[in-house]
């Protein structure tokens, strides 16, 4: 049915293209051809960050705030419980880097919604391409701008006294991915759902912020009245934001005793859940997000 | 040679409303094919299942000589479409968003090159290839769309309502691409719209209201089909008018447009006769030769804009209905 025409030179195409049309044959589906669409839908959203340099500006608006201004307004206080020595935005910096990513992770996602409301998600499900690969490359793209948005955030790590180590950047920048990864794929999942732009923003503010803020980001996570300390552990934030600190502090010139009490890793019920396995699980959440998420869009139109 | 388009006693139900009541036709390759009715006839549904956006309750239909049900990745890849709302990326520039689709369908990458130029030339948009999409004008961005449907060299191009929302200049301009595209690529369009001299456009043109095709034939053919010419008149009293053409000669009117209508052979004879005897003054006459409106109006009973009116109405219906349940 459709004929197969070997490529010509390009000038002769050129000058073809004048005259007559070009027979351009669209293979079958196949693995690669769903690649090139993950690859695609992945280079859109880099395109549409690189274009949108105002939106990486305001989106680190917020963690600035939280660490030179709520940070440096607090130090003096928190100094008191402080080790000698350690500065309490250097404390919290491994917990607002995590925040640098969130709002971006999330919002990447909300383009889905907004796509959908300007009709160009349409031009996406009706591509003879496989729904997974659409919503894996939003993903992996979505993932990349949010990490790409905290590298922005880890270059200011030398203003709260967080090392410039080669290896903790590349520890942290892995973490970030990971990270924004998992709520890039919480992002999609709800914009599988949500409609409309509005009710995904407020379920994102809803959302996000308690997240933040039981994920022990701000303070350590030991001793902690009995209820906090169950909502620290259901929070799946806090198992990122932990690794991270314990990246950073490992790199500090800091007693063990001061990084036993400030960076005291999670435990369940006084057993010590290990790094690997903290990581394991927020790559297993939004890897079962993600199927979750192209489950629901296997079933829109 | 396959048909390009071939439907088989086609329908679609959305729980009660019956949108498609059984409908068959055929498109001969190479065809424009025009799907003529008014807003809610159920022109969008039939091009959604076409489109395989939607699958039918019962019947069946291929395109490009495959079912739209079984084989929808297939009839994916043969099918360009464009939509009646924009589907582009307005951050995107022009070829950007033609790169996109590209690569979805999976076009071979030496091929792309050339055919970018050519279609972004067949539309007029080569020179406008790297700027945003949002700086656009409306009859730019409907006409970028049609490049990008064609971009993938589609066995069968389906546009619902190209012009839809475009300003009469525009939409004249978007037609004379359209009408160009038939000559340079081996295509077969299918185009939904309701403006009827649009429809002049097309080799053959379907009727649809209510689901059902009520006429298809050339758009000469239906117009000679009806022989009569149309006449509208503004009178003193409407009512005593329409009355007194069916007393004095049988004749059936109806008020559209606010102007009493009707059809007879040879208008221009028939105007004095009616100076003569109608008792009612006569402010304004006009007679013309029959159009695709009275062609609809002969085989529907209304004009298109009624029709969309009574469609409104019924569906408002419908929703008030549905919303107290």
């Amino acid at each position: 049915m459709l004929e197969d025409i070997a490529p010509r030179d390009t000038l002769e195409a050129e000058e073809l293209a004048l005259t007559e049309t070009i027979r351009v044959a669209v293979p079958e589906r196949s693995l690669r051809h769903d690649l090139r669409a993950v690859a695609m839908v992945w280079r859109r959203e880099l395109i549409r960050f690189r274009s949108d340099r105002l939106r990486a500006v305001t989106a680190l608006i917020q963690p600035v705030l939280f660490l030179f201004i709520l940070g440096t307004g607090l130090s003096r206080l928190a100094s008191h419980g402080l080790p000698a020595g350690v500065d309490f935005r250097t404390f919290i910096y491994p917990g607002v880097l995590a925040m640098s990513v969130l709002f971006t992770a999330i919002f990447s996602a909300a383009s889905i919604v907004w796509d959908r409301e300007f009709g160009f998600l349409r031009e996406m499900l009706v591509a003879p391409v496989r729904r997974w690969a659409i919503v894996v490359g939003k993903c992996l793209g979505g993932a990349t701008v949010a990490t790409l948005q905290g590298i922005i955030f880890l270059a200011l790590a030398g203003v709260a006294h967080v090392p410039y180590s080669p290896t903790l950047l590349l520890v942290l920048v892995g973490e970030l991915l990971l990270l924004s990864f998992t709520l890039t794929a919480f992002g999609v999942m709800m914009a599988a759902r949500i409609k409309q732009i509005q009710a995904f923003m407020a379920l994102t503010q809803m959302t996000v912020m308690p997240l933040f803020f039981l994920s022990g980001a701000l303070y350590p996570l030991n001793g902690l009245p009995g209820w906090l300390t169950v909502l620290t552990r259901i929070d799946p934030l806090t198992y990122i934001v932990s690794p991270m600190r314990d990246a950073v502090f490992s790199h500090l010139s800091v007693s063990p005793l001061a990084t036993a009490a400030l960076s005291p890793g999670i435990t369940w019920f006084g057993w010590e859940v290990p790094l690997g396995l903290s990581l394991a699980m927020v790559a297993v959440m939004g890897a079962a997000m993600l199927g979750i998420g192209i489950a629901e869009f296997r079933k829109t139109e | 040679m396959t048909p390009a388009i071939s439907v088989s006693k086609l329908t679609k139900s959305y729980g009660e409303i019956e949108a498609v009541r059984g409908i068959d036709f055929e498109v001969a390759a190479g065809e424009t094919f025009g799907f003529l009715g008014p807003n809610g006839a159920g022109k969008s549904t039939t091009i959604k299942i076409l489109c395989t956006l939607a699958e039918p309750t019962s019947g069946s239909a291929r395109v490009a000589g495959y079912d739209v049900v079984s084989e929808r990745d297939t009839v994916r890849r043969n099918i360009g479409l464009v939509f009646q709302e924009t589907t582009l990326d307005n951050y995107l520039t022009g070829e950007q968003n033609l790169r996109f689709h590209a690569e979805l369908y999976g076009v071979p990458k030496a091929a792309f090159a050339p055919r970018l130029r050519q279609v972004l030339e067949m539309v007029g948009l080569w020179d406008r290839r790297a700027s945003v999409v949002s700086t656009y004008s409306g009859g730019m961005q409907r006409r970028l769309e049609i490049a990008r449907g064609l971009l993938h060299a589609p066995r069968v191009l389906f546009l619902d309502e190209p012009t839809v929302g475009l300003d009469p200049q525009t939409r004249a301009s978007i037609w004379e691409y359209i009408n160009g595209l038939k000559q340079r690529e081996d295509i077969t369009i299918f185009l939904t719209t309701h403006y009827m001299d649009e429809a002049e456009n097309c080799d053959r043109i379907a009727i649809i209201d209510h689901g059902k095709i009520v006429a298809i034939d050339t758009p000469e053919a239906l117009k000679a089909s009806i022989g009569k010419d149309r006449v509208q008149i503004s009178t003193a009293d409407d009512e005593a008018a329409a009355r007194a053409l069916a007393e004095t000669f049988g004749i059936d009117s109806g008020l559209h447009e606010g102007l009493v209508t009707f059809s007879v052979e040879s208008g221009e004879h028939f105007v004095p006769r009616l100076f003569a005897s109608l008792p009612v003054a006569i402010r304004s006459v006009s007679v013309s030769r029959p159009s695709l409106d009275d062609v609809f109006m002969s085989y529907t009973g209304k004009t298109i804009r009624d029709a969309e009116a009574s469609v409104g109405d019924r569906n408002r219906r419908l929703a008030t209905r549905f919303g107290r349940r």
